[in-house]
């Protein structure tokens, strides 16, 4: 059974802000959903390969040389802040 | 027939013998939407000045005696999770309200090569987490054939587009059902390819293993016309499929002879709605009445898709969703003291309530402790899930199946109930997690609701799937069937 003391620490992993409210609304939703899933359980997988993805492709590989990209006024044009062509961010530690 | 309801290989025909010039037609559809947008809602952006100006050019190439190539002079609905160049893209989410992508995306790219008119993007459930479009951050499109229902998503701008006559042709984007469903919904033809066979560069990533972009068309001319346009290999997505162009609309044949389609038991002995299930089984006389085979088939794994899906797509959601922390571009939450804060102060006012469900639910399945639990079983389910298809489809060429349990449902109905709304998808998303190419196509209508069917393929067998559909709509009429869409306003 999903606790709210889960969700708190799920919301901080997913950095997610969530008021009491969303909070108690989350933990009934995701254990609801998390119950139905568990269904899966039915089915034996012990022998069972996963697939992560469907295509055969591995490792594409291509030459490592310089071609068009972006001007950095274009890299940096939808920031919500900036300086001298960096992004800028509150303080970090 | 109004210039906005014909499709694009006709109009296309009206271009090259100058009966028409591509600046009527834009403004044609233009005239549209003023009638009926305000009752359908299916844009987020219009761009009528670029639109008016790209079809000027197709007619100065015209009258120069220039050759236009088959999409030149069509007016195209983008859904807003594909980067447009110069053009916001919000992916009808708050969080990038002011999004202007400083690039196309290669499907862009690529329309605009043939000189396509685009002319604005359509709404959508934000980053496409959703089957109503409902989840839209700004509001809800409304389903042509009812506005007090809604269009199916998360693709339902770019369907209810294409069924109100304001797009010819539209784009969508399919992880779970995204282009199919909508397309049953609103009478429209939707293409899910196969995984890889288009390029991905430019959509915004939901669940990278799962998404793919297709056409949503009128019928399966203008299907391969879109198709024969976006497919194809691009060094810039590194999961794009290698191989050479196909010329799709070599596959536009009537005649399904010795064709081998298989009815999935699974799919139709579930809880669907009664009319809907005739509707497939009627679609199934007529393709057997064309000299398809018909029998039944075993998909034993079915029941367990939805579980898989939704604990996969949430997965890879969470991670590709993780970029949006209010830095590099978005919305950003201001006057905050750290950056850690100001993360999370961002993604809460920026995201809506069924993204974060999507975000808290992936997370918590990659979590430590419930990893091997929940997501690597899925994972190990989904392997599965492909072998049912593959197994089917050493017998078979084809599968069909009802596209959605039951047609349209009205605005409302599902939004409290998030596993109520998933069911929406549950005949949907096996093909996602099998990577398969899929179509959905009007098959008859119940109590004036369209109802779709759904033809699934072989890997890359696209050219089969047209061939169905397109023998399917030579003896059916489903599809040119127009929705009784005043100008007039609607009941709220």
């Amino acid at each position: 059974m999903l606790t709210k003391d889960q969700v708190e620490h799920v919301a901080l992993l997913a950095r997610l802000a969530l008021d009491e409210e969303e909070k108690e609304r989350y933990t009934t939703q995701l254990a609801k959903i998390l119950e139905y899933a568990a269904i899966l359980n039915e089915l034996d997988t012990a022998d069972v390969p996963p697939t992560a993805h469907v295509l055969s492709l591995q490792n594409v590989f291509r030459e490592d040389h310089v071609g068009p990209h972006l001007p950095p006024d274009a890299v940096v044009g939808n920031a919500p802040d900036k300086e001298d062509g960096f992004f800028k961010v509150p303080r970090i530690i | 027939m109004d210039l906005y309801y014909l499709p694009a290989h006709e109009l296309h025909r009206l271009l090259v013998r100058r009966e028409v010039s591509a600046v009527e037609i834009c403004r044609a559809v233009f005239e549209r939407i003023a009638a009926v947008e305000e009752t359908v809602r299916s844009y987020l952006t219009l761009d009528r000045d670029g639109a008016l100006a790209r079809a000027a050019a197709v007619d100065r190439e015209l009258r120069a005696g220039g050759e236009l190539a088959p999409l030149a002079g069509i007016p195209f609905g983008i859904k807003d999770n594909i980067c447009t160049r110069g053009l916001v893209t919000t992916c009808a989410s708050k969080m990038l309200h002011n999004f202007v992508p400083p690039y196309d995306a290669t499907v862009v790219e690529r329309l605009n090569a043939q000189k396509a008119v685009l002319i604005g993007k359509t709404n959508m459930d934000e980053f496409a987490m959703g089957s109503s479009t409902e989840h839209s951050a700004y509001f809800a499109t409304r389903n042509p054939w009812d506005p007090n229902r809604v269009p199916g998503g998360s693709s339902g701008g770019s369907a209810a587009a294409v069924a109100a006559g304001t797009a010819i042709c539209a784009l969508g984007s399919d992880t779970g059902g995204s282009i199919r469903q909508p397309a049953a919904l609103c009478g429209v033809v939707g293409m899910k390819p196969t995984y890889g066979l288009v390029s991905r560069y430019g959509l915004v990533a939901f669940a990278s293993s799962l998404d793919q972009i297709g056409p949503i068309t009128r019928d399966f001319t203008d299907c391969a016309l879109v198709l024969n346009a976006i497919s194809g290999h691009d060094a810039r997505d590194s999961t794009s499929a290698p191989g050479e162009a196909v010329d799709y609309t070599s596959f536009l044949v009537d005649d399904v002879r010795g064709l081998r389609i298989g009815l999935p038991r699974e799919y139709l002995d579930s809880g669907l709605d009664e009319g809907v299930r005739q509707i497939v089984k009627e679609a199934a006389a007529v393709l057997e009445a064309r000299g398809a085979c018909l029998e039944e088939v075993t998909l034993p794994h079915t029941a367990y898709a939805l579980p898989a899906y939704y604990l996969i797509a949430p997965a890879e959601a969470s991670s590709n969703l993780a970029r949006y922390d209010g830095v590099r571009y978005g919305y950003r939450m201001p006057d905050q003291d750290n950056v850690i804060d100001m993360t999370r102060a961002t993604r809460r006012r920026g995201f809506g309530a069924e993204v974060k469900r999507r975000i808290m639910l992936g997370t918590y399945a990659l979590s430590a402790g419930y990893y091997d639990a929940y997501y690597l079983k899925a994972l190990r389910v989904r392997t599965l899930i492909r072998r049912d298809f593959e197994q089917a489809f050493e017998k078979f060429d084809l599968l069909l199946a009802p596209t959605t349990p039951e047609p349209a449902f009205p605005i409302g109905d599902k939004t409290e109930d998030p596993i109520k709304m998933y069911l929406s998808d549950v005949f949907t998303l096996a093909v996602n997690l099998a990577g398969l190419p899929a179509v959905s196509l009007p098959g008859g209508f119940l109590n004036g609701l369209p109802v779709g069917i759904q033809l699934i393929g072989k890997p890359f067998a696209e050219g089969t799937l047209l061939r169905a559909g397109y023998t399917f709509q030579q003896s059916t009429d489903h599809h040119r069937r127009r929705p009784p869409l005043g100008g007039g306003g609607v009941s709220r």
